[in-house]
């Protein structure tokens, strides 16, 4: 047992796809905090006194013009044409721009802080990593299953789930750890921009533990989804089959299904999306809104139908979806004869 | 002590359909029985599509077959296959690797994935003659050299059985006779050897037994001599004093029942039970045999008289047209 263990996180490591999926995640990751790290910028007296006199300079700018339409419009008043259409009556004199309209704020740079925008970027984070490990997981069953190489490595271990199993607790501990290494690097990452190049905000214990927790979630979808790919790839014997069904699937549920639903007029076609679960699991919960309905609330504003897709149910969509997927895997590999 | 002869491999009454939901059934093994002793080289020959990659993908446990018992080293799989695996070393057919991992890179991982010592890893490669295209992508190597990185996997192991489907499938000259010599020191070391193989002149000169199947059942198995003798269809050679009685001697043995060649010197004569009584039946009529011999025959005449798949002019044989022998 420990033997094959071993063997299969040398093989994972030696794939090509791994190391180069790997390294395309580095580069996705690294891109965007390079960008936010450009992008943001910290705001001090100095910005602030920037960003005042630039408001300044806008309120001039629009002053001028103002004044240059108003004399332009006496001017044509006084060579007796008809002004009235053009401008408004008496010139538009007292239309003119006020000093408090230009908010010195508009003219601050992005600032990135930490504290309310993390939450967002575990979600893109969890997004990206998920993409690479359905791609590794997937590659590193089926080129397995169609290179012969799963053949070559049953005639030396003939218990074929034990294979199939060690493989998959191969991927999703390699996936684990990846994922908490890289998922830490991106913490301290944005955490440092949020230093030195914008706000932190007011971190207090329980907003670390809240975004602890949505990185839970967040590698939670990720084993899952590379679960979901090595299970298909294992039962289709080759990569194809687990990128196919991820593109099927995603081409039928946002696509076709949107469209067919939106045709016949259900309410709340959202609710068959996979998107729909994932943006819930995500944020706790995901509220539909149906406009066409109108209930009056107490102060007599038109609140619309809510439809509320909770993260426990994304839970168990994804959750059902990994189990069938694997209990396939698992029947087609007690059963298939390998030829 | 007695030193009875063990069986290393019995499979008895092995039956496989394969069933696609398209195509229907194909009835690959209808009650094979084969047996290979311990110590021997035993070549398992039978024609394109009779059986023989089928037979060892079910030993081997990457098929599950209809009926039939099959038994390792005296243990019964596909039960107890985790128990043998170890001592069984197997290519199947054009074995496939990895084509992106080195010839080295492909042994450490199989070696990982049976506990063994890295170590064994130089030692087959030098064995099979890859030592130093090693550390090359399986990718790049020519036919030859994947069929060589197989056996390296399988010798890998140091099985007590080692399993060879087709082994010679792309060697070069050199590579076969190579191949021929490891066989037999392997054989001569204790290892016992199955060797399925199209090289008939080859498998008579390095196997001691042989087992033909055809159409999914066998037709003969026994020592390689035994089984040449037994079908070399009583042929003979009988020369006349005279060759001028050859056209007499003939109409006599024709009389008999007994089918007749004239040749210029000589007569061929086939279907005879014992030999002497052509020597009797002639006698009697004053004609004198002075040389009576039984035709030796090769390996491959005998096989393609057992399997029916001799070549017929005027004709193209297909696959599965074989001798069917009754159940
Ligand atoms: N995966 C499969 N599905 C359906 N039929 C198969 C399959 N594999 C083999 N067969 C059929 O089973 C029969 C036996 O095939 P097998 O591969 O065992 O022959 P073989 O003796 O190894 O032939 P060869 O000398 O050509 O290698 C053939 O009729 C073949 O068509
Ligand atoms: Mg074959």
């Amino acid at each position: 047992m420990k033997g094959l263990v071993r063997a299969e996180f040398r093989r994972l490591f030696k794939r090509r796809v791994t190391r180069l999926m790997l390294g395309l995640l580095v580069l996705a990751l690294g891109t965007i905090i390079t960008a936010f790290s450009l992008a943001s910028h910290k705001i001090g007296p100095s910005e602030l006194a920037a960003a005042e006199t630039k408001a300044q300079s806008a309120y001039e700018t629009q002053l001028r013009y103002h004044e240059q339409g108003v004399a332009e419009c006496e001017a044509a008043k006084a060579r007796g044409e008809n002004v009235n259409e053009q401008y408004p009556p008496d010139c538009g004199r007292e239309f003119g721009p006020q000093r408090e309209q230009f908010d010195a704020e508009w003219f601050l740079p992005y600032e990135f802080n930490f504290h309310d925008e993390f939450g967002i970027f575990i979600s893109v984070f969890a997004g990206i990593v998920a993409l690479a490990a359905y791609i590794i997981g997937a590659s590193f069953v089926g080129a397995e299953w169609h290179s012969g190489g799963m053949m070559n490595l049953l005639l030396w271990r003939p218990k074929r789930l034990s294979v199939l199993f060690t493989k998959l607790g191969v991927l999703l501990t390699s996936v684990l750890g990846v994922s908490l290494a890289l998922g830490t690097l991106w913490t301290i990452a944005l955490w440092l921009i949020g230093k030195f190049d914008g706000q932190t905000g007011k971190m207090t214990q329980g907003t670390w533990e809240s975004f602890a927790i949505s990185g839970a979630r967040g590698i939670g979808l990720v084993l899952a989804v590379a679960a979901i790919a090595y299970g298909l790839a294992s039962v289709g014997r080759h990569t194809a089959m687990a990128l196919g069904v991820a593109i099927g699937a995603g081409v039928i549920s946002e696509i076709g299904l949107r469209i067919a639903l939106d045709i016949a007029g259900v309410k709340f076609a959202d609710r068959y999306y996979l998107s729909t679960y994932a943006m819930a699991w995500f944020e706790k919960k995901w509220t539909l809104e149906d406009w066409n309905a109108c209930n009056f609330s107490i102060s007599g504003e038109c609140k619309p139908d809510v439809f509320v897709v909770t993260w426990q149910q994304s839970a168990l969509v994804f959750g059902l979806g990994t189990a069938v997927v694997l209990i396939a895997a698992t029947w087609l590999m007690r059963r298939r004869d390998v030829t | 002590m007695v030193c009875a002869m063990v069986a290393v491999l019995e499979i008895e009454g092995l039956r496989k359909t394969y069933r696609s939901r398209r195509r229907g059934e194909r009835r690959a093994l209808d009650g094979f029985d084969m047996v290979v002793e311990a110590g021997q080289v035993h070549g398992f020959l039978g024609p394109n599509g009779s059986g023989k990659t089928t037979t060892l993908r079910t030993l081997l446990g990457l098929i599950r077959p209809n009926g039939g018992r099959m038994a390792i080293l005296g243990q019964e799989v596909p039960a107890n296959l985790p128990a043998v695996v170890g001592k069984v070393g197997a290519i199947v057919e054009s074995p496939q690797f990895f084509p992106h991992f080195s010839a080295q890179d492909t042994l450490s991982l199989l070696a990982d994935a049976g506990n063994l010592s890295q170590q064994r890893v130089p030692e087959v490669l030098e064995v099979v003659g890859l030592r130093d295209r090693a550390k090359e992508r399986v990718k790049t190597y020519s036919l030859g050299m994947k069929q060589r990185l197989a056996v390296a996997s399988a010798l890998l192991k140091n099985p007590q059985l080692l399993i060879l489907d087709e082994p010679a499938n792309g060697l070069d000259p050199g590579g076969i006779r190579e191949m021929r010599d490891l066989m037999r020191d392997l054989s001569a070391s204790g290892m016992t050897v199955l060797l399925s193989s199209h090289i008939l002149g080859e498998v008579q000169q390095i196997c001691d037994s042989v087992t033909i199947i055809s159409l999914g059942r066998r037709v003969a198995a026994g020592p390689v001599a035994e089984v040449l003798a037994q079908h070399s269809s009583g042929g003979l050679r009988v020369r006349l004093e005279s060759s001028a009685d050859l056209p007499a001697a003939a109409q006599v043995l024709v009389a008999s029942g007994v089918r007749v060649d004239i040749q210029p010197d000589h007569l061929l004569v086939s279907g005879v039970d014992k030999p002497s009584s052509v020597t009797r039946m002639l006698a009697g009529r004053d004609l004198y045999v002075s040389e009576l011999a039984p035709i030796t025959v090769d390996l491959e005449s005998v096989f393609l008289e057992l399997t029916g798949t001799a070549p017929v002019a005027g004709q193209h044989r297909q696959v599965d047209q074989s001798a069917e022998v009754p159940a």
